[in-house]
């Protein structure tokens, strides 16, 4: 009798796949090796990793300083334990309270505080729609921009008046950015809509304001907020700096939403509108209840794009003198114990908006796969 | 509609009575009194005894230097990144992912503030400046010294040469596709258009007797002279613009590869076409359709962000005429008007361009 076994047709067992096939191995070989520019390919890149990877590494974990008084004394610290010198974020944490709150006044930070946990229990319910007690959670969310800014400011009902010039570091940036994005969204849509109107005029004056406003950059426009804007009020008006650079944030993002929402508008079919029409609904029922629902569901990667772009253009206030955190860490430059330590600055205020845009960026994949009704 | 005509009309009155208020009529005679300031970086004739005019000037070129040599390299750096981005290698595939994302949600002005802290504190200072080529380059935290050409009379013919080889190749392009489509007959064009537009000049150059010679940088005292320099608000202003804008690019061409269904190339290798001419036949000329039009307002945005320039120090139109001409003057009103104006020019020349591309590529649907 030989060794070999013999089946009746059919009753073979299945083999397990090759070595070379599965497993760690054959992902290498599949995914890495799989020809001999792939193998070059890898090689070159491993080889690029190696030269950049470690001294990056050891710059921001292994040979940085967490807890010194000084950049003296971070240097020092180093030298002690032989090491490079490496990331200072002893000074990070030194300066984390005027990074957060700016100039806001000491004993009155549990506003901020308080207004920003308000303003996270209003999104919750706006940004999940499987949130408990979600219809309540709506109201609320309507309510709450009135509390929060009347907790930020005061002035009135016991709270202490803040000048909104003691705003600053991340506060100003979600100040800004949050009202950017929640006054931008109607107004697009009332530009939008304006663009595809019937009326000539309207439908001009729409278009103007669409492509002047997206035909200059931000920062002239804040020029014009924080220089001119006082011109054209009447005489003896004296307006904030911080509610102009918020007027001109809003109104420049509406542009590019309106934009995005057009794209929306005309990728729905003709069709719709006359089915609406046939059904007997007035404009702003059919536009309501039919055109805008379709229209914006395709544009939300559009919109959540300008939303990032408008939150990352926040920084730019720098430059007409308001302190978000990179101004606020510029400022503190200027101590003569800290010199010298704008790469750390740079680099944990870059930390800190990918954080925050990164999770818009993944909150919008996660709201078009929701609303994806294909199939 | 009248509503909105009263609101124009009462800010237009609001402006002129705020102006007379305080003594300012809105004229630009301003613009031929002497500008008294200095700039950095001129790329024609500039002292601060020159006008306001000729400030503004030298902004707009320095704004169009960055705007023109950000395009170039963003548009390069941005279709390698995309294409690597879709590409079977593991490896490279997420470093790319990696890169791409980092750049996209950090805002340029901290990229421009970064690169520029990182070439002014760690490149060596002028004395210790890094020597590459043997004294041709140097390169130090006060700019990039290159040597500068110096042009004799007779590099004309070289120039004329460069004219006709340009001339040569489009009328052979057309001539070579003429042969094509009677005969089916397919010419190298691209080796011979290469031969004209580049080995025809350089002959003509050594012919000529090469007239053309370089001034070197040279160490004096405490900073480098003569050559021409590349000084590190533009370097950092072009490598941050362009990097930044090469990973928005890189996800525009990656999504327009990806728009054109496989079955174009699996029908193209069926027909028995080559790959190299499957992807220039087939492919490119279909992802273009979809890559262009984003990548045109891609553009817009370089031009747009070099505004930010005024945050390194950089002399562009905004920080010329809309900065330290604007603080000299009191004039916002007129200042402003020529910035946002030219602006708004480039804004709707790009986008002239864009709808007449548009149109010549239009599917033709029958």
């Amino acid at each position: 009798m030989s060794t070999e076994q013999s089946y009746a047709p059919g009753t073979h067992p299945d083999l397990p796949p090759p070595a070379s096939e599965i497993g760690v191995y054959g992902w290498i070989r599949h995914n890495l090796l799989s020809s001999t520019t792939n193998i070059v390919v890898t090689l070159v890149t491993l080889y690029l990793l190696y030269l950049i990877l470690p001294p990056v590494l050891s710059w921001f974990f292994f040979d940085a300083v967490l807890t010194a008084d000084s950049r003296d004394d971070c240097r020092a610290i180093a030298k002690a334990a032989n090491q490079e010198l490496g990331a200072c974020w002893a000074f990070i944490s030194h300066r984390f309270e005027l990074f957060v709150y700016g100039f806001y006044p000491h004993e009155e930070r549990w506003r901020v505080n308080l207004a920003f946990i308000l303003m996270l229990a209003a999104f919750y319910p706006v940004l999940f729609d499987n949130a408990p007690y979600r219809k309540q959670g709506l109201y609320f969310a309507l309510g709450a921009p009135l509390v929060i800014g009347w907790l930020l400011i005061g002035g009135f009902f016991g709270l202490e008046s803040v000048d909104t010039d003691q705003f600053g570091g991340f506060l100003l940036t979600l100040v800004i950015g949050v009202t950017g994005i929640v006054g931008s969204l109607p107004i697009g849509i009332a530009l939008a809509l304006g663009r595809q109107s019937d009326m000539p005029a309207l439908r001009m004056v729409c278009v103007t304001f669409i492509e002047f406003i997206r035909g200059v950059p931000l920062i002239t426009l804040l020029f014009v907020a924080s220089t001119m804007l006082n011109y054209f009020l009447p005489p003896g008006t004296t307006f904030d700096l911080l509610l102009r650079v918020l007027i001109m944030v809003t109104l420049f993002s509406s542009a590019y939403i309106a934009e995005v929402i057009r794209g929306g508008l005309q990728a729905i079919p003709k069709g719709q509108t006359e089915a609406a029409d046939a059904m007997g609904l007035k404009y702003w029922a059919s536009m309501r209840l039919i055109i805008l629902p379709q229209a914006l569901k395709i544009s939300i990667p559009g919109i959540v794009n300008t939303f990032i772009g408008l939150y990352k253009d926040t920084t730019l206030v720098i430059i007409i003198g308001l302190f978000d955190p990179l101004g606020m860490g510029r400022a503190s430059l200027a101590d003569t114990k800290w010199q010298g330590l704008s790469t750390e600055i740079y680099v944990f205020v870059a930390l800190f908006f990918f954080v925050s845009c990164f999770s818009m960026a993944r909150y919008s994949l996660y709201l078009e796969k929701k609303l994806h009704t294909g199939h | 509609m009248a509503l909105l005509f009263a609101f124009v009309a009462f800010i237009v009155n609001n402006a002129i009575t705020n102006l007379e208020a305080i003594g300012k009529g809105y004229s630009f005679k301003f613009l031929w009194d002497a500008s008294n300031y200095d700039i950095n970086q001129t790329l024609i004739a500039y002292d601060s005894r020159s006008p306001h005019i000729r400030a503004a000037t030298v902004g707009l070129l320095n704004t169009l230097l960055v705007a023109v040599t950000g395009i170039i390299i963003a548009t390069i750096v941005g279709f390698i990144l995309g294409v690597l981005r879709l590409s079977d290698n593991w490896l490279i595939n997420r470093v790319v992912y990696f890169y791409i994302e980092y750049v996209r949600n950090v805002p340029v002005l901290l990229h421009i503030l970064l690169v520029h802290g990182i070439v002014v504190n760690t490149l060596p200072i002028p004395k210790n400046a890094i020597n590459m080529a043997d004294g041709t380059f140097f390169l130090t935290n006060r700019g990039f010294y290159i040597p500068k050409p110096l042009f004799e009379p007779a590099m004309w013919a070289v120039f004329i040469a460069l004219l006709i080889g340009i001339g040569f190749t489009w009328w052979f392009k057309n001539y070579a596709k003429q042969v094509q489509d009677d005969t089916g007959k397919i010419y190298p064009v691209f080796w011979i258009s290469l031969g004209a537009i580049i080995v025809f000049p350089i002959i003509v150059y050594f012919l000529a007797g090469s007239p053309m010679t370089f001034e070197y940088s040279v160490l004096k005292g405490f900073n480098f002279k003569g050559g021409l320099v590349l000084r590190p608000e533009y370097i950092a202003l072009t490598l941050a613009l362009s990097l930044y804008t090469a990973a928005f690019i890189a996800e525009i061409v990656r999504a327009g590869i990806q728009a054109i269904s496989h079955g174009q190339t699996e029908a193209a290798y069926a027909l028995g076409i080559k790959p190299s001419r499957t992807m220039s036949l087939v492919i490119i000329p279909q992802a273009l359709r979809v890559i262009i039009p984003p990548l045109s307002s891609q553009y817009l945005n370089i031009t747009k962000n070099s505004s930010l320039a005024i945050a390194i120090g950089y002399m562009d139109i905004v920080a010329t005429i809309g900065g330290i001409s604007l603080n000299q003057t009191g004039r916002e009103m007129e200042c402003m008007t020529i910035v946002l104006g030219i602006y708004l020019t480039f804004s709707l020349l790009i986008s002239a361009f864009m709808n007449w591309y548009n149109k010549r590529m239009k599917l033709v649907e029958r």
